[in-house]
């Protein structure tokens, strides 16, 4: 075995609680002080360890594929690993250049010009103007954007932004790279290009690719390893397979911890659905509470169900003409609706949600799952298989 | 960590180690130097940007500095009769106003967009690492467009006032390196400052405006030394302005203009003060940027 690419020695990070809501003026901070003065220090039972002991080696060549809940740690650790973030405690040893892409389109700045973003954007990924200047055609023809290269990318469509910024990404040379869901953007034609280029730049460069997915169906294509993560721990490290058996299994279970953090800000409390399993074809209902650290407004929110491979099937859009929610630490947002007949073939689903506050938005994964059973229907013939009648039941009359 | 013995030394050919860093940290060089591009780019993007947004473009940086100069020498020159009372002519006058607004008008615009600077890239502070040192320091340098388009004027100004041209001139590229290491000193506070509590955003525009006032901008130094006498005048001298807008008169107007040298001695003792002072804790600092921002 040659030395590995990547060792990473018992990492822990460490969060302050409250850093959010931080002392946002000077005067908070005086007032802090005064109240605090005379107290013991009580910083140690406001923290918590986003990641907690976490190691692992990585082998030149690799690609892993890291999976777990919303809050296991997993970005946690891909910020630690680009430098970011400095680690509470141990070491991580890099043999290598590393290239972080946690964002498609970092630095992208509105006013300026597709060339002049292109040159911008790689410089801030880590690249030289000379590289950039040698794979500049090579970007423009992966991003499909050659006519609009002059116009600023303000008035570019999304679609055409997220290509340029991905093409951009697509063409960095490290030895290492980290990726954090960026194949979540772009249309599915563009995402099938994106996962062709990462597939490429892993197998045929010999690459050691870092990558973090509620995808589990572009996670299995891609990668040869798989850590699986859970509340800041690495519980599980080996074949794509088990792991991500495991951790189907792993989102099933109710969650333990009461509320999930999205964001700094927001948290959610409560998400369940009434029945769980339910029965394909029938009435669901679902109960949502979102309870905030701080005074806001909900501009949006959707809760996301996804195929068990992470695959979107459908959102319920809890937005009203009403307008946006105001939000406070006493005042939580509810919300209950009742879904007529649920259409989904029976299997597991994932729940995630999509939240818009003033502050951020954000997609959230694996909040909650959802399981369905087959419908039984008398005097009809035994269904196909689940998986060969694809994800919606739809309800048809027949005449011949 | 139990690693074997042999394990340890095998590490030693890694190329980085990231492991959490205690008490004070130096400066890194060679990364600030490997990083230079994106110093450039950064400083690039900065100046295109607000010359393309901005409709009269790079007229502002023609009008800003010249009619500054017509206000300050009508009512400060004619009005307030300074310029008779060092025997100066009202041309004089307007060179010398405007010898001190340039150094001044990059110094407070270097620390407005410098304290912004940092929090207006937290999408970039938290998605990617490069030294956060390049932010407030490309901010700082992108202000140099702006002066350069100054001194242009400067030079016109003086043609028409029909001074000598002095010798000393040569010594402004040293004196802007001064201007430009007070700016990125106070910028190095003001941004990382500006992170954890945003009341810097407040404070800014109140040291501007009183900055000016306390600065040599419409009066020559040398007036507060005679006034005042010296002990006032190491006090005032504790601005970082006074000695760079000293140096910068000297430059353009010559023996009479000569700074009071143990004044700007403290001038710049404060400067190089503040810069180190500043670095150390702006890398303190930036330990939590990523984090808190």
């Amino acid at each position: 075995m040659s030395k590995p690419i990547i060792s990473v020695r018992s990492i822990s990070k460490q969060y302050r609680l409250g850093m959010a809501k931080s002392q946002d003026t000077l005067r908070d901070q005086l007032s802090h002080w005064a109240k605090s003065l005379g107290k013991p220090h009580e910083a140690a039972n406001e923290s918590f360890w986003a990641l907690r002991d976490v190691s692992f080696d990585v082998q030149p060549g690799e690609v892993i594929g890291i999976i777990g809940r919303n809050g296991a740690g997993k970005s946690t650790l891909l910020k630690v690993l680009s430098q970011i973030t400095e680690p509470t405690e141990g070491e991580i040893y890099l043999r290598g250049r590393l290239a972080s892409l946690l964002e498609v389109g970092t630095g992208f700045h509105q006013e300026l010009t597709g060339r002049e973003n292109i040159f911008l954007n790689g410089v801030i990924l880590g690249m030289t103007k000379a590289e950039v200047r040698a794979k500049f055609d090579e970007i423009v023809e992966f991003a499909e954007v050659g006519k609009f290269l002059d116009t600023p990318v303000k008035r570019y469509s999304s679609g055409m932004y997220v290509r340029l910024a991905f093409a951009v990404a697509a063409h960095l040379e490290p030895e290492i790279l980290v990726v954090d869901e960026v194949l979540a953007v772009g249309d599915a034609a563009f995402q099938n290009k994106c996962l062709g280029k990462m597939q490429d730049v892993a197998k045929n460069c010999g690459r050691t690719v870092l990558f973090v997915s509620h995808n589990m169906a572009a996670v299995q294509a891609l990668c040869g390893r798989i850590i699986h993560m859970a509340g800041g721990k690495l519980i599980g490290d080996g074949s794509p397979e088990t792991q991500i058996n495991a951790y189907l299994g792993e989102i099933k279970k109710p969650r333990t911890d009461t509320a999930v953090p999205l964001g700094k800000i927001i948290e959610c409390r409560q998400l369940e659905f009434n029945p769980n399993p339910v029965v394909s074809g029938q009435p669901l209902e679902f109960t949502l509470e979102l309870g905030t650290k701080q005074r806001t407004q909900l501009i949006a929110v959707a809760i996301l169900i996804y195929s068990a491979f992470g695959q979107r099937v459908a959102i319920l859009d809890l937005r009203t003409t009403a307008g946006q929610f105001p939000i406070e630490p006493g005042q939580p947002f509810r919300c209950t609706g009742r879904i007529k007949n649920f259409p989904l073939v029976e299997g597991d689903y994932r729940v995630g949600l999509y939240m818009q506050c003033s502050e951020y938005d954000g997609d959230y994964h694996d909040l909650a799952s959802l399981t369905v059973s087959a419908a039984t229907k008398e005097g009809e013939l035994a269904p196909y298989a689940a998986h060969f009648r694809g994800l919606v039941e739809l309800d048809c009359e027949l005449k011949f | 960590m139990t690693a074997p013995e042999p394990h340890v030394n095998e590490l030693a050919d890694y190329e980085r180690v990231i492991r959490p860093k205690k008490g004070l940290v130096a400066v890194d060089f060679d990364e600030l130097w490997r990083y230079r591009e994106l110093f450039w780019f950064l400083a690039w993007r900065d100046i295109l940007v607000r010359y393309k947004q901005a409709a009269l473009g790079v007229a502002w940086a023609v009008l800003k500095p010249f009619l500054t100069m017509v206000v300050f020498t009508i009512v400060f020159g004619k009005l307030a009769g300074f310029s008779e009372k060092k025997g100066m002519n009202f041309e004089t006058y307007a060179v010398l106003t405007l010898a001190g607004l340039l150094p001044w008008q990059f110094f407070a615009n270097a620390m407005g967009e410098s304290s912004n600077s940092l929090v207006g890239s937290s999408n970039m502070i938290s998605k990617i690492y490069f030294p956060r040192l390049i932010i407030p320091a490309s901010a700082v340098i992108s202000g140099a467009v702006d002066f350069a388009i100054g001194l242009v004027i400067l030079f016109g100004v003086m043609l028409w006032a029909g001074v000598s041209w002095q010798l000393h001139l040569l010594l402004l590229p040293v004196f802007f390196l001064v201007a430009f290491a007070a700016a990125f000193a106070i910028g190095l506070w003001l941004s990382a400052l500006n992170v954890k509590y945003r009341d810097v955003k407040y404070i800014v525009p109140f040291i501007v405006q009183m900055g000016l006032y306390a600065s040599p901008v419409a009066f020559p130094s040398s007036l507060v030394r005679e006034k005042f006498g010296d002990t006032v005048f190491f006090l005032f001298s504790l601005n970082p302005m006074v000695g760079v807008i000293d140096g910068f008169r000297w430059c353009v107007l010559g023996g009479a203009f000569e700074p009071y040298w143990p004044g700007f001695g403290v001038s710049i003792g404060v400067i190089a003060a503040l810069l180190v002072s500043g670095a150390l804790y702006f890398r303190r600092a930036e330990k939590t940027f990523a984090d808190v921002i």
